[in-house]
């Protein structure tokens, strides 16, 4: 029983993530995309966590927080550079 | 070991060393008188062993060189060898001579000039006298290497390294074609000494590799005699220094072709096929070396022709006496006496030839110029000279008294005996070869008595000669003294060169058909009777003056032939025609686009593996797969959707982000199939990797964030769908095609036995397999050393940054 409902939440969560890579692919603007990337990367920490279960094994929790990390990271930059047009600013002087 | 006989060929290459050194220690002395004790020493010392080959004895020396690929620099003395070697230390020891007289120690690069000539004269020592013939190949290089660097003497004309370059060219074709026939024999022989190849020839005339192999090896021969149609560098190599004329191109290097077809004569003359190629292209040759040199102006030009013409004829009857090994009696053999003409012609050349060359020589240095137009009626004042010339030239036409005229008879008995071979079909067309042959001597006739008549009789025209003529000095006269004095005295005693040198070389040459204790009868004699060769010879004298004579109304007829089929054209034109052609052939595939270069890339690569897949019907695909789960289906789905998002977007940045959603597929793909490292990795690189991406992206000039439409390419789409079916086709093959099990299950249980650790895959990075990281990182310290230095280090515009 709580096998079959991890595997639908999986799927689920997959079909949630191509739902999210038609916005990337779509747009139609840039901080849609990255949104949708955003969205991409949460999803797939989900999706780990539900495989982990379904594996029955804690070897991907570092995945998981890495993946936090990441689209985090991921985004701030994205942001970054559709604000200012550069990721790592130069030191003025 | 090393023996005085292997220190006597050595010993040119060993004083070449030291001459530059007494060029520079004794500028007052000129350098040649250093350099003329060599050949006169090798000289004396070669004249010892005739005594030991007249009886029949040879001698051999072994010295190891690759012992294990049976390559010994082993030194053999025989007749045919001998005769050689006393030819090119003799010749060499005149040339010498007269080259101190011909060069001005003040003018010319001394240094240069004797090294060359001493280099070329051990060479060709080594030549003759090598048994094996890889030593023998490596001799024949270094005398087209030294022909070269002589002939280029003076480099600074244009027409010196012309000829240089022709000469060169041909004869190394030949000289590795020859190459290419030695290795033949060997793989046929199991050996590569001569007296053993021989010792075995009955057994390898059936061989597949037997007509190859002697193809090459005349081709060789051919090149380096220059026989038709190669003789076109020898015309071309009279750039060189006269003394260079006179020794190289026709005493002894264009000797060698004929040295090596007389000494592979007993492997190869057994075939039809060596007698009609050796025989049919030295008549060929002779006719028309004869014939152009009709035509020429040069003096030099017209001995060069007449070389032409002169060593076919050796050749020919060299072909000729072939045949006489298929009559197993001395007795009624009329062939061996081909082989005692042409040996006895080759001796007869050497000296006639010589001294022609230095006569020539000579009235270059004291006139200034050696066009037969500018020159004339040098007789009064010039009378040693042409003295020369007229004995010279004589015994070239082949009149008597001179040894000329001696092998003239002998050469027309031999093509004469020939219509009565009842061999290989000869004597349907054997006509030809008397016909051909008689008309070529009228020819030499002719252009003898342009070199005597044309140069020293009818009116001086001094307005024309840049000096004023006088005799030579007596040293440059001495030579050709010498070698005129050697035609008079073979002409009248030959019998003093039948035993003690030309029957021995012919034992050389016709080892089968002597019995123990048997010797060739070679007696030569003036008088043979009234023999149909005494018409003949009357025949070419009678028919040659009057066609002299009437020399200026026949003469326009050589106009008759368009400049564009002579061979010299040809060989132009093939030079700039292969040129052209390479680098219009480079210029078509090396495009510089690097586009094209992986077109060709992946087209050979899908081409190639797909061939090699089906030929070897390597193709399957293994019933009992795994289970495809549904996460697979959907993430497989969503890797081919963004793939065909990347490809076919407008937008880079839209490319960009494809390719990152791409790598976190596959970072997914990593976790369900249980890799979770990898899945570590591949998330952060991946991260890491875009960013680098967006960083180019935004640093390039010039690219506009909206691509234009990719161009639609049917290639590309075919290429492209060609590999990616290639790699899938492979990797299923082997996915199904597995050999052995695989060695993984040894490392879950010995990764924490022996190496203390659970995590199996960190175990085998750093533990089982460390050194592979070892070196990754390696890799990325050089990447990142690189990445630095090329941001860092701008040698053009440094201050930018």
């Amino acid at each position: 029983m709580m096998n079959i409902l991890l595997h639908i939440s999986a799927v689920i969560i997959a079909v949630s993530i191509l739902i999210a890579l038609y916005r990337v692919a779509k747009g139609p603007s840039m901080p849609d995309r990255v949104i949708a990337l955003d969205m991409i990367g949460i999803n797939l920490i989900s999706l780990v966590a539900v495989v982990s279960l379904i594996l029955e094994t804690t070897a991907f929790f570092e995945v998981m927080l890495l993946l936090g990390i990441l689209a985090f990271i991921g985004t701030v930059a994205f942001s970054k550079f559709i604000e200012k047009g550069v990721v790592i600013e130069r030191k003025r002087d | 070991m090393l023996t005085a006989l292997h220190f006597a060929i050595i010993a040119p290459f060993i004083a070449a060393v030291f001459v530059p050194f007494l060029y520079k220690k004794f500028s007052y002395i000129h350098t040649g008188w250093f350099v003329l004790a060599v050949p006169t020493l090798l000289f004396l010392y070669f004249l010892q062993y005739l005594p030991i080959t007249a009886n029949k004895q040879t001698v051999t020396a072994v010295l190891d060189w690759v012992p294990s690929l049976g390559i010994h620099f082993s030194a053999h003395v025989d007749g045919l060898g001998l005769l050689f070697a006393l030819l090119i230390t003799g010749i060499g020891m005149l040339v010498v001579l007269y080259s101190i007289y011909y060069l001005s120690k003040e003018k010319e690069a001394l240094y240069n000039f004797y090294t060359f000539l001493l280099m070329f004269m051990g060479a060709m020592l080594g030549v003759v006298l090598s048994d094996n013939l890889i030593v023998l190949y490596t001799f024949w290089e270094i005398t087209s290497l030294s022909s070269f660097l002589l002939i280029s003497y003076w480099y600074e004309r244009e027409k010196s390294r012309y000829g240089a370059l022709k000469s060169m060219l041909i004869t190394v074709m030949g000289g590795f074609a020859m190459l290419v026939g030695f290795v033949m024999l060997y793989s046929m022989t199991g050996t590569f000494s001569i007296q053993e190849i021989i010792a075995s020839a009955d057994d390898i005339t059936s061989h597949n590799l037997f007509i190859p192999a002697m193809l090459v090896i005349l081709l060789g021969a051919f090149t380096k005699s220059a026989q038709f149609p190669f003789h076109i560098w020898l015309p071309d190599a009279m750039e060189a220094p006269t003394p260079v004329s006179a020794y190289l191109h026709s005493a002894t290097m264009v000797k060698a072709g004929i040295y090596l077809v007389a000494r592979l004569s007993p492997v190869f003359a057994i075939s039809g096929e060596w007698l009609w190629l050796v025989a049919g292209f030295g008549l060929t040759t002779l006719f028309w070396g004869s014939f152009s040199a009709v035509r020429q102006t040069d003096l030099k030009g017209i001995l060069a022709f007449s070389t032409v013409s002169q060593l076919g004829m050796i050749l020919s009857m060299l072909g000729v006496g072939a045949a006489a090994i298929h009559f197993d009696s001395m007795e009624d053999n009329l062939y061996v006496g081909a082989t005692t003409a042409a040996l006895f012609h080759l001796i007869n050349h050497a000296t006639f030839k010589g001294s022609l060359f230095m006569m020539v020589g000579i009235v270059d240095h004291e006139t200034g110029t050696r066009d037969i137009r500018r020159l004339g009626g040098l007789m009064t004042v010039m009378p040693i000279t042409f003295t020369i010339a007229v004995i010279g030239s004589f015994s070239m036409a082949g009149l008597p008294p001179f040894n000329g005229f001696l092998s003239k008879e002998m050469f027309f008995t031999a093509m004469v005996d020939i219509t009565s071979f009842h061999l290989f079909n000869i004597d349907n067309i054997g006509i030809v070869f008397p016909v051909v042959a008689w008309i070529a001597s009228i020819f030499t006739f002719i252009y003898s008595m342009m070199l005597v008549f044309k140069t020293f009789t009818g009116k001086m025209q001094p307005e024309k000669l840049d000096v004023k003529p006088h005799e030579a000095p007596f040293g440059m006269l001495l030579s050709p003294i010498v070698l005129i004095s050697l035609v008079i005295v073979f002409g009248f005693f030959p019998n003093i060169l039948s035993y003690s040198v030309i029957e021995p070389a012919m034992a050389s040459i016709l080892p089968s058909l002597l019995g123990e204790g048997e010797q060739f009868y070679v007696d030569i004699y003036f008088w043979h009777g009234w023999t149909i060769e005494l018409f003949m010879t009357m025949g070419v004298i009678g028919i040659g003056t009057l066609l002299y004579l009437s020399l200026r109304k026949w003469v326009a007829m050589y106009q008759v032939f368009p400049d564009t089929l002579t061979l010299n054209h040809v060989y132009d034109q093939t030079i700039v025609g292969v040129e052209r052609m390479s680098s219009r052939l480079t210029g078509s595939y090396m495009t510089g686009f690097i586009r094209d270069y992986l077109l060709y890339i992946f087209s050979f690569f899908a081409a190639a593996l797909i061939f090699v897949l089906f030929n070897k019907n390597a193709f399957s695909i293994e019933a009992d797969l795994a289970p495809i789960s549904l996460y697979e289906v959907i993430l497989a789905i969503v890797l081919v959707s963004t793939a065909f998002v990347v490809m076919f977007t407008k937008s880079r940045l839209k490319a960009i982000i494809g390719l990152g959603v791409l790598g976190y597929t596959i970072a997914l793909f990593f976790v369900i199939f249980r890799a979770p490292d990898l899945a570590l990795t591949q998330l952060i690189i991946e991260t890491v990797s875009v960013a680098l991406f967006l960083l180019c992206f935004y640093h390039l000039p010039h690219i506009s964030k909206e691509l234009e439409k990719v161009r639609f390419r049917l290639g590309n789409l075919i290429i492209s769908i060609a590999v990616g079916v290639t790699v899938t086709l492979i990797g299923i093959t082997a996915n199904s095609s597995r050999l052995f099990e695989s060695i993984s299950g040894f490392f879950p249980e010995a990764s924490y036995d022996e190496a203390g650790g659970k995590n199996m895959v960190n175990v085998i990075l750093v533990d089982f397999r460390g050194f592979d990281t070892l070196l990754e990182i390696l890799v990325l310290g050089i990447a990142a050393f690189g990445i630095y230095t090329m941001i860092k280090l701008r040698l053009a515009g440094r201050n930018e940054l």
